[in-house]
């Protein structure tokens, strides 16, 4: 087999983490931190995303370091799309054109 | 396969009669599998990576009328669908825990109970869809907005329905394959050694889960105004 087998009590420990990540950023939402508000939900969905995909869909346990590959590029190809996008509104403000 | 021999001779046909002929050894053929799976869900968060990428550039653009959207959606229903997903997830996992002990039991009941989690999702989904509607919030159709920025409002409710939408076809689309898996499962077609459509169903259904856990904060908890 190139999964091992994993322990239904870490499935079990996985859930609850989600559960109270989710408490914690439905929590945290109600108070409102301005700028720090967005990072700061966005970071524990990146948080509760990994553990989803490292334990649950057992990229953890995987042998086939190809699959771990292909992980990363779904992650890497998104970001270049967003990032490279991202670059053009973000800067568009920063220099005058004249006539504009 | 060292212990292949002490397996039933039922399992052993079973496995036989799986092992499509390209394939070597049913190890093989799993691995094809799953490799295929992860290439596929690449391109599912391609699918749903261009809606995002929408999202954020008019947020950026648009930051106060997004906000105000977000206050119109249903906080608790939305952080209730979270709980629910995770939930279903977490039987998901125990059913491919089943599959692989060759518990038919185990597997037949998680799947059932993933299933009845993805209607209730659903459910809850569509009371939202059913406020949205009522409240006049449905874009193109029926819109109304006394904020200062209609249009810009009108946007993210735009991006809200395709988001949603198309992630609650992909919910439709888990419980028809589990359903489908269920069948199977129930008739005894999977073994220890055979079982990749039930993992690749779980593949999917975790993947939909954290499309599901980058949206809820991106629609339901920009607004700050909840109580």
């Amino acid at each position: 087999m190139a999964t091992k087998a994993v322990r239904k009590r870490t499935y079990i420990w996985v859930w609850i983490t989600l559960m109270c990540l989710t408490g914690l950023t439905g929590g945290i939402s109600l108070i409102n931190l301005h700028a720090w508000s967005a990072p700061i939900a966005f970071a524990i969905a990146v948080i509760k995303a990994l553990l989803v995909a490292t334990f649950f869909m057992h990229l953890l346990y995987e042998k086939q370091k190809i699959v771990w590959v292909w992980s990363a590029v779904g992650i890497v190809w998104l970001t270049i799309m967003i990032v490279l996008t991202m670059d053009d509104y973000v800067t568009r403000g920063f220099l005058r054109v004249a006539g504009k | 396969m060292s212990d292949t021999s002490l397996k039933l001779s039922g399992n052993e046909a079973l496995n036989a009669r799986s092992l499509h002929e390209q394939y070597a050894e049913l190890d093989q053929q799993r691995e094809a599998a799953t490799l295929g799976m992860w290439v596929f869900l690449v391109t599912e968060v391609m699918f749903f990576g261009g809606m995002i990428m929408g999202y954020i550039a008019y947020r950026f653009a648009y930051p106060e009328a997004f906000r105000e959207g977000s206050i119109h959606m249903l906080f608790m229903a939305g952080t209730i669908n979270t709980a629910v997903l995770i939930t279903a997830s977490l039987f998901v996992a125990f059913a491919v825990h089943g599959a692989r002990e060759g518990n038919r039991k185990l597997l037949v009941w998680c799947l059932l109970i993933s299933m009845f989690l993805g209607i209730c999702f659903l459910a809850i989904k569509g009371y939202e869809y059913h406020d949205h509607w009522v409240e006049h919030k449905v874009p193109g159709i029926d819109f109304q907005w006394d904020g200062p920025d209609p249009r810009h409002a009108e946007l993210f409710f735009v991006l809200y329905f395709f988001l949603t939408g198309f992630h609650a076809l992909h919910m439709l689309i888990g419980v028809t394959v589990l359903g489908i898996i269920t069948c199977f499962a129930w008739k005894g077609r999977y073994t220890p050694e055979y079982h990749n459509p039930v993992e690749n169903a779980a593949l999917y259904w975790h993947f939909v889960d954290i499309v599901w856990i980058f949206l809820y904060p991106m629609l339901y908890l920009i607004g700050h105004q909840h109580l």
